[in-house]
């Protein structure tokens, strides 16, 4: 009995991340880091127009270059079933195209080759005969009645896909007419991407002689991908293992298949050899998964004194050509009925028509748990104009609004059970930070001498950690996650999820809360994600579900274990079992703290010295099916200042203030901020996917989609407020999308509170300094 | 009219480089740019590719002792130089200190930028050993970050360089 076991606590601390190790000497293993013997190269064609019939597809020029293995067209797919897949929403999807093309960009044909360059050449050479047709960019347009039809596979002879609604219509009708003030107000979500800086890629390995196909992939659910693949390809389950090595950034563009994996399938299955395909940011940009992209118009109904009354939203979605978003099958338009926010509401209704048109398909969550997105952006944008009609401070109509946290569970009028929160002790902090009072005694001032100064505030909430199971699927498979844990003789132990991180640090936070549990250290559990063969099922990482599920599996697959344990300690300390209890990290004889023994102990034991009559070993498995969702929530505040002379903005400062219940690792969950509230910066001041009349895509790469960079990226200063979840074993929250999905109402209410004496009541993001210097000209500023 | 078939590029041409202290020498096609060649030719897969259009950094190396996007450069423009990667970094088996300072104070999440974060640091600070944070952040603004928000980058950076940070 002489093991120390490791007393110290590792919940809750900044643990240092065990996956740097290997990232900061390049020795991370990225999809195209892989070579595999044999291995061939695809490049695809892609189509030059957005809406356009194809005569014809030539590929002999493409065949006649040296070093081309293969050409496959949609016509090829088509003999194999293969010219079309269903897409994550229930819709179906061109793998290349037959008959006509939807969008620019659009996969029409793939050539193999030899090498890189011998496949690039290849496709340049491939010859397509397009008869162009007139795009329908609008998503109003296409609902014209005299629209061209663009989706001819359809039954429907419309470009309408889908109508959703949530909430009692009547009485949120009745309740926005007895309304003193009733605020409208048209809000745009532009169309975003989340261009991770890796772009997705694949290699395919098919072995003819085992019949066994190994797809390596950039997949943010590769056990999804296998159970997918299996339906769709017809090829047995047992026989596909999906791996999805370290991911070099995600945020929702990895969750969805694309073309390019299926073509690459197709080749290997063919040709017998490993083929990889691996996007140019172009293609990246132009043709993966596109976010947002709603058209929302807003009600918003109070009494004179600021209490809120009623919230009615419609919403136009583009969808481009597929609908291609990921959103459980239940939800068409996600959790965006979580559009109430943090206000207790007494009547809400909200309804989404989707819209096919001829832009890249998508409508995926960008870091962000299913259009939580926009329905905060909604909410936090709309609570700020309704203050300016009743002119009130908007802190105080949030404060006045608030589900106090008295009510908690709460069941808002749009249908979700909130878990806990406290949103006035996140205001108040973020305010106190900040000097909200101050900073409103400087704005006065420096109005009376014409200076254009703002301050924004954001209180959102979020629902993320999506099962449970009842309410939430993908493509039929159910939302839980997992975990197994191996405990070996010595003591150390593996840890497999069936999540899998693309930098938020599940290598470390997980062996946290595993290492906490069994009283290990920190370094002694490896945590290994994204090989289907040897993790247990799991949905993947997105919608900040890991840490609410497979964060949750882990402790309560580590108790599994400890249950197993205690049989043996008591064994071994020649106990009752009902005698040992589990203290300071090891068990001991009630009452008898020197009689103890450490979990290496016991896991030696279970290897070398079972008690008669149990199973040896020390292993288990846990599926954890969520009995809600969590809803982190905090308060964002920022200042602004804005030139008059070139419009551009200045964030002056920018204080954070989240809550997502208990941390695990202090240091990742400041740096999930850090990043969520960069993308939000991006959002708000300088990114959108944008299209011409001819439906051209204007932002097809970093020059014209741009990224901040470490000069314009404001200093962020966070604090946080912890309520711990109730139903979560660690008390925890999904953290990873609070501040993306927070933020940009933030940024806007400041830029129009900045604006708001010129009489400026909303301006849609992005708000580039071009857009503002144009407002300033409207009214009359010259600089 | 039949189009005129014009030549294509598929010279291929000797290169002759130091890499991290190694000399190799390889004929490549003339058009294989230095990231490739690093990648796939010599193995070397720290060095990454992020965008196409010399925005992101991802790919930096130092090319006798400056930063280069490698993606921007043929391999070919490389004969003779000294090359040094994020694999060189690390010396007898000892980090250099702003790989530790990176992993220390979380300038890292995905990973796929920090290589090349790594080497746009390190030539900043050897010409610019005790620089501003202002200096810090022009110094990687070829750099881009989707995970960090920029904010611990700096902050590994500017404790490598010994100042005072907290946290």
């Amino acid at each position: 009995m002489t093991t120390p076991a490791p007393t110290q606590e590792v919940l809750g601390q900044s643990v240092p991340r065990k996956e740097d190790t290997r990232l900061i000497q390049g020795r991370g293993r990225y999809l195209d880091d892989i070579a595999l013997p044999g291995m061939v190269y695809l490049a695809l064609v892609r189509s030059p127009h957005a809406h356009a019939r194809i005569r014809s597809i030539r590929t002999e020029a493409a065949r006649s270059i040296p070093g081309v293995l293969a050409v496959i067209t949609g016509e090829d797919l088509a003999k194999l079933g293969l010219a079309w897949m269903p897409t994550l929403a229930g819709d179906r999807q061109m793998v290349l195209a037959t008959g006509k093309v939807l969008y620019q960009y659009q996969e029409v044909a793939a050539v193999v080759a030899e090498t890189r360059e011998a496949a690039q050449d290849g496709a340049f050479a491939v010859e397509v005969d397009y008869e162009p047709l007139p795009p329908v960019v609008d998503p109003f347009k296409a609902l014209e009645a005299d629209a061209p039809i663009l989706r001819e596979d359809r039954e429907t002879r419309s470009n309408h896909i889908w109508h959703w609604e949530s909430g009692d219509r009547s009485a949120a009708e009745e309740a926005l007419r007895k309304s003193d003030v009733v605020m409208r107000e048209q809000i745009r979500f532009q169309r975003v991407h989340p261009a991770p800086l890796e772009p997705c890629g694949c290699i395919a390995d098919y072995d003819p002689v085992t019949g066994r196909l190994t797809l390596y992939v950039t997949s943010q659910a590769p056990h999804a991908y296998r159970t997918l693949l299996a339906l769709v390809a017809k090829i047995p389950e047992h026989l596909i293992r999906v791996v999805s090595p370290d991911i070099g950034g995600g945020f929702g563009n990895k969750v969805a298949v694309y073309p390019g994996y299926v073509c690459a399938v197709v080749a290997s299955i063919l040709l017998g050899r490993p083929v990889k395909w691996v996007e140019t940011r172009t293609e990246n940009l132009a043709s993966t998964s596109f976010a947002r992209d709603y058209h929302m118009t807003v009600e918003l109904g109070a009494s004179r004194d600021g209490r809120v009354q009623a919230l009615r939203v419609k919403t136009v979605a583009d969808h481009g050509a597929f609908d291609a978003s990921a959103n459980p099958s239940k939800w068409p338009a996600g959790l965006f009925n979580i559009c109430t926010g943090s206000y207790d509401f007494p009547a809400a209704f909200v309804e989404v028509d989707a819209v096919y048109t001829n832009k890249a398909p998508g409508g995926i969550s960008y870091r962000c748990s299913f259009r939580v997105t926009e329905a905060s952006y909604l909410i936090e944008r709309a609570m700020d104009i309704l203050a300016a009609e009743l002119k009130m401070d908007p802190a105080e109509l949030r404060r006045k609004n608030f589900i106090p946290p008295e009510k908690f569970p709460y069941t808002s009028a749009l249908g979700w059970t909130y878990d806990s929160g406290n949103y006035a002790a996140a205001l108040d902090k973020a305010l106190k930070l900040i000097g909200c009072e101050g900073l409103r005694r400087e704005q006065a001032e420096r109005r009376s001498r014409g200076e254009l100064m703002g301050i924004g505030i954001s209180s959102y909430t979020e629902i993320v950690g999506a099962g449970p199971s009842h309410l939430f699927d993908i493509a039929g498979i159910k939302m839980f996650d997992s975990c197994e844990i191996r405990v070996h003789p010595t003591g150390k132990a593996i840890a497999r999820f069936g999540t899998r991180h693309q930098g938020q640090g599940h290598e470390t936070t997980f062996a946290q809360i595993v290492a906490h549990e069994l009283g290990l250290a920190v370094e002694d559990v490896m945590v290994e994600e994204g090989d289907t063969d040897t993790a247990p099922y799991g949905l993947g990482t997105y919608a900040s579900r890991s840490t609410p599920t497979a964060g949750a599996a882990a402790a309560l697959c580590a108790r599994r274990i400890r249950e197993k344990a205690r049989k043996i300690a008591a064994h071994l300390l020649e106990a009752a079992e009902e005698d040992v209890v589990w203290e300071n990290r090891r068990f001991q004889v009630r009452g008898a703290p020197e009689r103890s023994v450490s979990m290496a102990d016991v896991a030696f034991a279970a290897y070398t010295n079972p008690p008669p009559g149990l199973e040896p070993g020390l292993e288990a498995v846990y599926y954890y099916d969520p009995p809600n969702l969590t809803f982190p929530f905090g308060t964002y505040v920022c200042v602004v200042d804005i030139d008059k002379g070139t419009g551009q903005v200045n964030v002056r400062r920018f204080v954070g203030v989240d809550d997502c219940g208990n941390v695990i690792n202090p240091m990742v969950v400041e740096g999930q901020i850090h990043g969520g509230l960069t993308e939000g910066f991006a959002i708000a001041f300088m990114q959108e996917v944008a299209y011409d009349r001819d439906g051209n895509c204007l932002s097809s790469n970093f020059t014209e989609y741009l990224v901040p960079t470490a000069v314009e990226t404001p200093r962020w200063e966070l604090d946080r407020t912890v309520t711990p979840s109730p139903h979560h074993p660690l008390g925890a929250k999904g953290v990873g999308e609070s501040a993306n999905v927070g933020s940009p109402a933030a940024f806007v209410n400041a830029v129009v509170d900045a604006l708001s004496p010129l009489g400026v009541r909303h301006i849609d993001m992005p708000i580039t300094p071009w857009k503002v210097w144009r407002v300033l000209r409207e009214h009359g500023i010259t600089g | 009219m039949t189009a005129t078939e014009l030549p294509r590029p598929t010279g291929r041409l000797t290169v002759s480089v130091t890499v991290n202290g190694r000399p190799y020498r390889a004929e490549v096609e003339a058009r294989m740019l230095l990231v490739y060649f690093l990648r796939d030719v010599l193995r070397l897969t720290g060095t990454h590719v992020g965008c196409d259009t010399t925005s992101c950094g991802a790919c930096t190396v130092l090319v006798n002792g400056h930063p280069v996007k490698s993606c921007t450069m043929f391999a070919v423009q490389a004969d003779g130089a000294e090359i040094l990667t994020v694999e060189g970094l690390a010396r007898d088996g000892q980090l250099h200190p702003l790989q530790k300072a990176f992993a220390e104070h979380h300038g890292l999440q995905c990973g796929f930028c920090t290589p090349g974060m790594l080497m746009t640091a390190y030539a900043f600070l050897q010409e610019n050993p005790n620089p501003t944070e202002e200096e810090i952040r022009r110094a990687i603004s070829g750099n881009l970050c989707r995970c960090t928000g920029y904010l611990s980058i700096v902050k590994a950076i500017r404790a490598a360089a010994g100042q005072p940070v907290a946290g």
